[in-house]
């Protein structure tokens, strides 16, 4: 039977871009263009990697956000995956991480799956706890913060790097992994994959195919508030130690005050 | 035209990551060091940048011109001389794929759109430029074979590449009497000269090919006996938009980074971008370009469409956009002051390997005379 994996992609503002919070302190996503998330990339080129090395398998690729997000799927389709699933309502407006992977848990049950892929955390809000969310939400096993990822007769195996040791992990299918910017770099997009990218079927859902309730989401429904949002303090120029016949030594002080070391 | 397709815009997304992340970091040093990077084009060729304009059966990416003329001025921004390149061998899986029988696409597409095996496009000759139709390297037919001896000169790839496109005379004196081979570096009688010393496009081999007697069945050639010369024009057709294209990306690099640098340098009490003097001359770099850049795509277009006139639009839009990136390259060098000619920086390369794009493909001076003579035809 197919392996059947549901990637999970994030829409977000561009890094390099001017970026700024709305009136109610959400992302003002107009005023920058939007990506598919790079750490996501690192989860759809695992996707591919093993839906080679399956003997039958089928990605889709599943985003919540606004119209928009579109094209981070369709980046996602050009690199090769198979279809797409995008959730859109104007109710999840200011939907936080915890109203975000209800909304993932419901899709990705609506899709079927045996295998749920995640980046390490978005580039822009850099939660990083989704995938263990949603993994908690589905019943199923976690595995996170893979560099090294495979499948095989049901179980996924893979490796996580921590600061003192690496561990092996594995667990039966149906899990959810994410996996790290170390386990390995993402392809580049074909020609011919860019230009297949929009014969690719892409669903389109809303709360109401999900069961799910206006309430249960959005900024209401958020369990946190951002109380408030300032803007990053200019750049200001940094101490600078002159040797002075002491310059080692004030150096290793600031670094020391810095808990540098 | 004027604006990109969504899909144009996603392959140029595509070739500019690739650009920025493989190419241009490495641009200065492979110039520098005369070095081709067969691992980068192999690399590129997963993207479908060996067979561009090839039909998808035979491996190929099944792009049009006017998406071909957006990518490669995309890959130009990184390095004109991998581009042109690039152009070239595109330029050679075009003709193959255009004119080869099925069992000469499947023979040699695949593999060139792998880059696995390199193309060049052999033409030129040391006593045959401008007047291609003059060319005297000689086919004979021996049985069931061909015998081709001849020198062709400055040939781009050479020595590198595997496949060779030769343009050789099968009969008559004039453009009827010539037809296309294709040859391998490995059939007997092949050889090299050595790499030329030239001032720019240093990230390529160009060398002669010298043809000593080297027999080759006649499933070699392309095309019918006679074709030949037609085949090489319509090639070229194409190859000018490439190299049209490339000169804007050249030329469009040169511009992005005067305006970093004028922004960075300071002189007389305040950024060099605040004058105003500077910053006209700017403004005049990017419109021109922009009109190079609406040309270019025309003539694509043109060509996409098998308008009649396509043959000349492709003849302005190479003269134009090379002359003008050119210009806008040079006009950047000047901006950078002193900076400017030193290699470290980038810009005296791209002025090095943007003067060649007025020289190759068919000169200037020819793509002149290819619009007049539609111009007088249309008088008559």
């Amino acid at each position: 039977m197919s392996l059947r994996i549901v990637v999970c992609v994030k829409y977000v503002p561009d890094a390099t871009g001017d970026r700024h919070f709305a009136e109610d302190l959400t992302t003002d996503r107009d005023a920058v263009d939007g990506l598919l998330s790079e750490l996501d990339e690192y989860a759809v080129e695992q996707a591919l990697q093993i839906a080679d090395a399956a003997d039958d398998a089928e990605i889709t690729v599943l985003t919540v956000g606004p119209e928009d997000a579109k094209d981070a799927l369709r980046k996602a389709l050009s690199m090769g995956a198979d279809k797409g699933v995008h959730v859109e309502d104007d109710d999840l407006h200011g939907t936080d991480v915890v109203g975000t992977s209800l909304v993932l848990a419901k899709a990705v049950e609506h899709v079927g799956y045996d295998l749920v892929l995640c980046g390490m955390a978005s580039t822009d809000g850099t939660m990083g706890v989704l995938p263990a969310i949603l993994a908690e939400r589905l019943g199923v096993p976690q595995v996170t913060l893979l560099s090294e990822v495979a499948v095989a007769d049901g179980t996924v195996t893979g490796r996580r790097d921590g600061d003192a040791a690496s561990e092996q992990l594995q667990a039966q299918l149906p899990a959810v992994v994410s996996v790290t910017d170390q386990s390995g770099e993402a392809r580049y997009p074909s020609f011919k994959g860019i230009m297949a990218a929009k014969k690719k079927p892409v669903e389109s859902l809303d709360l109401s195919d999900l069961g799910i309730d206006a309430d249960e989401v959005g900024l209401g429904g958020a369990w946190t508030k951002v109380e408030d949002a300032a803007k990053r303090p200019e750049r200001t120029a940094g101490t600078i130690v002159k040797d002075e016949g002491e310059g080692g030594k004030q150096l290793a002080e600031f670094l020391v005050s810095q808990k540098f070391i | 035209m004027s604006t990109l397709t969504k899909d144009q815009l996603a392959l140029a997304e595509a070739t500019l990551d690739f650009t920025q992340d493989r190419i241009a970091p490495h641009a200065v040093a492979w110039d520098q060091d005369k070095h081709f990077p067969l691992d980068v084009l192999r690399e590129a060729a997963g993207l479908g940048l060996g067979g561009v304009y090839v039909r998808e059966d035979a491996g190929g990416s099944g792009l049009t011109r006017t998406d071909g003329v957006v990518i490669f001025e995309v890959l130009a921004t990184g390095d004109p001389s991998i581009a042109g390149y690039l152009s070239i061998h595109n330029m050679v899986g075009w003709m193959i794929d255009r004119y080869g029988d099925d069992a000469q696409r499947a023979r040699w597409l695949p593999g060139l759109c792998a880059m696995d095996t390199l193309g060049s496009y052999c033409l030129t000759e040391p006593g045959a430029g401008s007047d291609a139709a003059a060319l005297a390297t000689r086919a004979e037919r021996v049985g069931d074979t061909y015998v081709l001896n001849g020198v062709k000169q400055f040939i781009s790839g050479a020595g590198a590449s595997q496949l060779y496109v030769v343009m050789a005379r099968t009969g008559a004196e004039g453009p009827d009497g010539i037809s296309a081979f294709v040859v391998d570096r490995d059939d007997p009688g092949v050889s090299f000269g050595p790499n030329e010393k030239k001032m720019g496009w240093n990230a390529q081999p160009t060398r002669q090919v010298v043809l000593d007697g080297v027999r080759l069945p006649a499933d070699r050639r392309l095309g019918a006996e006679g074709d030949g010369f037609r085949i090489a024009m319509n090639g070229l057709n194409g190859g000018r938009l490439g190299i049209a294209a490339c000169s804007l990306g050249g030329a469009r690099a040169a511009l992005h980074r005067s305006v970093e640098y004028l922004a960075d340098r300071e002189a007389f009490g305040a950024p060099l971008l605040k004058s105003q003097a500077l910053q006209f001359r700017l403004a005049d770099m990017a419109t021109e370009l922009a009109a190079a850049r609406a040309l270019v795509r025309q003539a694509a277009e043109a060509l996409d469409l098998g308008d009649p006139q396509a043959r000349e639009l492709c003849a302005m839009a190479k003269r134009f956009a090379t002359d003008t990136g050119y210009r806008v390259a040079d006009e950047a060098l000047q901006l950078h002051g002193g900076y400017g000619y030193l290699a470290e920086y980038g810009i005296e390369k791209i002025v090095r390997d943007l003067r060649v794009h007025r020289i190759l493909e068919g000169t200037n001076e020819i793509m002149r005379l290819i619009v007049a003579r539609d111009l007088i035809g249309a008088a008559r």
